[in-house]
């Protein structure tokens, strides 16, 4: 954890012996071998198997493959952020029933494994489930289809959303809301002109995570959607498949995905940095004045 | 205070996502490593035989107790992956010869394969029919879904020789196996996906091994057969895996399989014998 906001000047390195320091060093080291070792092995053995070149990049199932996972998570993304929104502003700012088991529940997902969620997702939607029957009443079939995927992807990101965007709003200065309806606005207004514009960092770092988690997702996908080319063969389902026919392929996705979740973080990290460098400023102000 | 909750927010998010992302990783769970204690023989084999091999291990196990049987069951041709790519296993034993040759060619293959078994194809749709399939020609019907393996697993490549025998006889049509791939919904890493998908009724009809409609969901099911002249026959080999960790008792094992004791449990479970 970093010093406190109120903590300025110089941090202070812990003064421990050189002995404590070594080992530390010595332990992280190796756990941070142990983390970065496959990804440096994964990209050498990419461009090692295709002599440099990327013919793996151009094949049909790999542009497939990244235009349904592109396509499928700006849905996903977009469905996640306009009704995560609201049920992160609820638990932010509302009272009612449950709030807390059901507060705690919404991170189900995350720990839940995601084959366990295709599966659950099959019970509900199959044409055998629970929704099964009405949904073939209005000729709808779920399983299988780009739909599918997308509800995986809902399914297993949106707490990633929801989380960042109720701790966004739980932040957000109330006072400033408050003025704002002073000065007339009504709550709608104070909500789309004050509070959204104040929380955009942070809802956009909670977009950001969730939509690579839903770009990564695999498990329930596979389970639930079923994996054909151009229909519902994601990347991740493309890496799996291809692993025995076309490693070039599923070498060159791989990597392609290792990229998109490193920029995902990258700009999660600048995002929460240039937030903090305002809240500094912030409270540099608050003394002065 | 506030200021802090949120600042945790964001920097405990990315630890949120790592820990979903290894959870997504164990369920693809990979081969078992070299990590085999003494008299743990470990034996790779095909989806299909799943059943028969369990069996096999309890049986092999009851016959020598100092011996531990680990079995690896997966696509015929995700085991010749992992073995190219190094996984440590005693035998191999896959679905077609196809597959065992890469892994030979590989050079991860000791010795000479033998035929163990042999099985054949059948469609299979969900007990209630909901694709209305009749005949083999049924499956021709537009806006089925049909459910396979993917390309490159032994199911789909005797799968592929069946429909285009099918497709040379007038009867069913030069068009068939086109009208038969334009159905497809999904393609599935392994055979037992694949009954898995239509026994779930979630699928209209698939193709799978004779054997792997198993007495699991034998009621869930119903059986169309494909003609002989167009049904291929599907031949098991098994094999020594080169620098097998337990040689010996793989050869064992082997033998075992080839046995009548062997052949006994493979019969039960619906495989023809070896030739």
């Amino acid at each position: 954890m970093r010093p406190d906001i109120g903590q300025r000047g110089p941090r202070r390195q812990a003064r421990d012996s050189a002995g404590m320091r070594t080992l530390v060093f010595l332990a992280g080291g190796v756990l941070m071998a142990g983390l970065f070792l496959p990804v440096v092995a994964l990209s050498w053995r990419t461009f090692s198997a295709s002599g440099g070149r990327t013919p793996g990049l151009l094949s049909d199932s790999v542009v497939g493959a990244v235009s349904l996972s592109l396509s499928t998570t700006l849905i996903s993304t977009l469905v996640v952020v306009l009704l995560g929104t609201p049920l992160a502003y609820a638990f932010a700012r509302y009272r009612f029933p449950f709030k807390r088991p059901l507060n705690v529940a919404i991170e189900l997902p995350i720990v839940m494994p995601p084959v366990v969620a295709g599966l659950a997702l099959l019970m509900t939607f199959g044409r055998r489930g629970l929704l099964g029957a009405p949904l073939s009443a209005l000729g709808l079939s779920l399983p299988f289809s780009p739909a599918a995927v997308v509800i995986a992807q809902v399914f297993v990101s949106a707490p990633f959303y929801i989380r960042a965007a109720q701790a966004q709003f739980e932040a957000t200065p109330r006072e400033l809301e408050q003025a704002a309806s002073i000065d007339g606005a009504g709550p709608w207004r104070v909500f789309w002109s004050v509070t959204l514009p104040l929380g955009q960092r942070g809802l956009l770092a909670g977009l950001l995570l969730s939509w690579a988690r839903a770009v990564g997702e695999f498990g329930a996908t596979i389970l639930f959607a079923g994996n054909l080319q151009g229909r519902t063969q994601t990347m991740p389902l493309l890496v799996y498949g291809a692993l025995e026919s076309d490693l070039t392929s599923a070498l060159w996705t791989g990597l392609l995905l290792i990229a998109i979740a490193a920029l995902a973080l990258v700009l999660v990290s600048l995002l929460a940095r240039a937030f903090d460098r305002e809240a500094v400023d912030d409270e540099g102000q608050s003394l002065s004045s | 205070m506030t200021l802090r909750v949120r600042r945790i927010a964001l920097r405990s998010a990315p630890v949120m996502l790592a820990l979903s992302a290894c959870f997504s990783l164990a369920a693809c769970g990979y081969a078992p490593s070299g990590d085999t204690a003494q008299g743990e023989l470990t034996v790779f084999a095909a989806s299909s035989l799943t059943n028969a091999f369990t069996d096999m291990a309890g049986a092999f196990e009851a016959q020598s107790p100092h011996v531990k049987i680990v079995t690896n069951f997966a696509a015929s041709s995700q085991l010749a992956t992992q073995l190219i790519e190094g996984a440590a296993a005693d035998v191999y034993a896959s679905a077609d010869q196809e597959q065992m040759a890469q892994a030979g060619a590989a050079g991860r293959i000791a010795g000479q394969p033998v035929i163990f078994a042999t099985n054949h194809l059948v469609v299979i749709v969900p007990a209630d029919n909901p694709g209305h399939i009749q005949t083999i020609n049924d499956l021709a019907q537009p806006g089925l879904k049909l459910v396979l393996a993917a390309s490159g697993v032994p199911v789909r490549r005797y799968t592929d020789h069946a429909l285009a025998a099918l497709a040379d006889r007038d009867a069913y049509g030069t068009n068939f196996a086109d009208s038969v791939y334009a159905n497809l919904a999904s393609e599935e890493q392994n055979v037992r996906q694949v009954s898995a998908k239509v026994a779930l009724g979630e699928a209209d009809a698939g193709i799978v091994y004779t054997s792997d409609v198993t007495p699991d969901i034998a009621a869930q099911v119903l059986q169309i057969e494909i003609p002989d002249w167009a049904n291929p026959l599907a031949e098991y080999p098994i094999a020594l895996v080169a620098n097998a960790p337990h040689g010996p008792g793989g050869q064992t094992f082997i033998q075992f399989v080839l046995g009548s004791e062997g052949q006994a449990i493979l019969a039960r479970w619906g495989f023809g014998h070896a030739p």
